[in-house]
């Protein structure tokens, strides 16, 4: 669950206001697209959930942690509760698939047990049943952004979010992977997906959140024809 | 904390050694050199005070009692001499056992004439710091009674001299040479943490907890410390014993007594595992800290 009330966020280094007064609220369960230009403050709001940068002003609750005032050793928790995919996959290139998985669950204290039991759950939950011991650089985009998607989801995160994540993908491999994230979310895990492609957005019939400049300009079900970009 | 996340943590801690080696290599060798260059002013500093010591308790000063005075009266002269500042102990000695104790050292027969009237009643003085011998020697000379003191002054002062310059140069130089092995330190897991910074933002991201992430590059540190650090107490054992058996065999003999390797071997130890250990920590999780910032 988030709440973002009156959100401002100035980057110091630049002196950018890249949000200025953003409300959003997303309840569990939800499946909500994030669309907006490029430059508009999609990944700054993605930034703000995961306790990457701090806003500057405003009020933003993410699965119960108060991220105004989180204090810098609770931020591992908070990040258990997310699983976050990125357009660029960032999987580890000298692990197998399995591993990559696996290497999540380690991390934050899974045993071996768990890890043997789950790992295989989630790869074939992605459709990747059979290349466990496969390196990255071996897999097609879709194939690497499915291993991304079952990091993401090993520790049964309550939300997923995603930036961009067909962004390096053809229109057939963008789909199947927007499919595989509604049937992630129809098992009951909160996604936002950010992007800003229109057809896909379209092609489901979900909420669309528009921002542009840093300000939403549109919040509703009617897809993604509120707004054009220029 | 799980088997299997010690594992881990051991683990990559070692691997991270190997994925790098001539770097470890070069840090393990200057770890290992500042420790032996410390160490070695270390042991200096210790058999120069040692030296000084013995000095101290051989190297009387000797107060010599007017003629004029009977044994009472020398007798009690002994409060104003051990009153005089940095005297230590005074012992009276009277010119009959001054007599008998300077036939002993030489032929007995020469001195068989002799009359104790000749030798003077004495204390024997003891100090308790020696460079301040020439103004001790002063005030002793003042005390009513007191006919002549005998010191040898330059000897002592020049062994505090080097004492003193040769502890403010190694204390120097051990500062330096820390500094260099935690520098070096630092870039070695600083190197560590570049080749791995993709697996530091994923397990940051998925929220494993800074103590986890820290943790190999700490056990990294630590393992090049030690070994560094073993290394250098086992050549300086070989060089201490090598210089030992030369003194002993040489001239040296004479002038320079110096500790058993026994006498030192715990402390040194110690010492180098320790800074080791220090320099390691330290240099590791210094190295870190950046990636662990939000
Ligand atoms: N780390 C940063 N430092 C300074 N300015 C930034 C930083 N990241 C983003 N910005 C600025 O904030 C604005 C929003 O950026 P971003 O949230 O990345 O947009 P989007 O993801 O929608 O493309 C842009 O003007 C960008 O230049
Ligand atoms: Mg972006």
């Amino acid at each position: 669950m988030v709440q973002m009330n009156s959100v401002k966020m100035v980057y110091d280094s630049s002196g950018t206001e890249a949000l200025h007064g953003v409300d959003l609220d997303i309840h569990d369960g939800e499946f909500v697209f994030l669309v907006g230009p490029s430059g508009s403050g999609k990944t700054t709001i993605i930034k703000l959930l995961t306790g990457e940068v701090h806003a500057s002003s405003g009020e933003i609750t993410v699965n119960g942690f108060d991220m105004m005032r989180i204090k810098q050793r609770k931020l591992p928790f908070l990040r258990r509760t997310l699983g976050v995919i990125f357009q660029d996959f960032r999987l580890i290139d000298k692990m197998t698939v399995y591993d990559n998985v696996a290497f999540a669950m380690r991390v934050v204290g899974a045993s071996n047990s768990e890890i043997r039991e789950r790992v295989p759950y989630v790869l074939e939950l992605v459709g990747l049943k059979g290349r466990e011991k496969r390196y990255p650089r071996e897999l097609s985009g879709g194939e690497q952004q499915r291993v991304a998607i079952a990091r993401a989801l090993v520790n049964s995160p309550r939300m997923i979010i995603a930036d961009e994540p067909t962004g390096n993908l053809d229109p057939v491999r963008s789909l199947e992977l927007m499919l595989l994230l509604e049937k992630i979310n129809e098992l009951g895990t909160t996604l936002l997906v950010v992007t800003h492609e229109k057809e896909l957005v379209n092609a489901f019939s979900k909420r669309v959140v528009a921002i542009q400049d840093g300000k939403i300009i549109s919040d509703g079900m009617d897809g993604y024809f509120s707004y054009e970009i220029e | 904390m799980k088997l299997s996340r010690l594992g881990y943590l051991i683990k990559s801690g070692f691997t991270g050694i190997f994925s790098h080696g001539l770097m470890s290599f070069a840090t393990v060798t200057i770890t290992m050199a500042c420790l032996i260059i410390m160490g070695s002013f270390g042991l200096l500093v210790v058999n120069i005070n040692e030296m000084i010591a013995s000095l101290e308790e051989e190297n009387e000063v000797v107060c010599f009692i007017d003629e004029s005075l009977t044994e009472e009266e020398a007798r009690a002269v002994e409060p104003l001499i051990e009153a005089v500042a940095n005297v230590s102990g005074a012992d009276f000695v009277t010119r009959e056992e001054a007599m008998s104790d300077f036939q002993d050292d030489y032929d007995p027969a020469l001195f068989e004439s002799l009359d104790p009237s000749v030798f003077r009643h004495r204390y024997i003085i003891h100090l308790t710091d020696i460079s301040l011998m020439e103004s001790t020697k002063a005030a002793l000379e003042d005390v009513d009674g007191v006919a002549k003191v005998n010191a040898h002054l330059d000897y002592a002062e020049a062994f505090v001299t080097v004492r003193n310059v040769v502890s403010i140069v190694s204390l120097a130089l051990i500062v330096i040479l820390l500094v260099v092995s935690l520098f070096i330190m630092n870039n070695t897991i600083k190197l560590a943490t570049f080749t791995r910074r993709e697996e530091i933002a994923i397990m940051r991201m998925v929220g494993a907890s800074n103590g986890f992430i820290r943790c190999p590059f700490i056990i990294e540190g630590l393992v090049l410390g030690l070994i560094g650090s073993l290394l250098a107490f086992g050549i300086e054992w070989a060089l201490y014993s090598l210089l030992i058996n030369e003194v002993v065999g040489g001239v040296a003999a004479a002038l320079i007594s110096l500790l058993p390797f026994s006498a030192v071997m715990w402390p040194l130890l110690i010492a180098f595992t320790g800074i080791g250990v220090i320099v390691g920590v330290v240099g590791g999780s210094s190295a870190i800290r950046n990636y662990l910032k939000v």
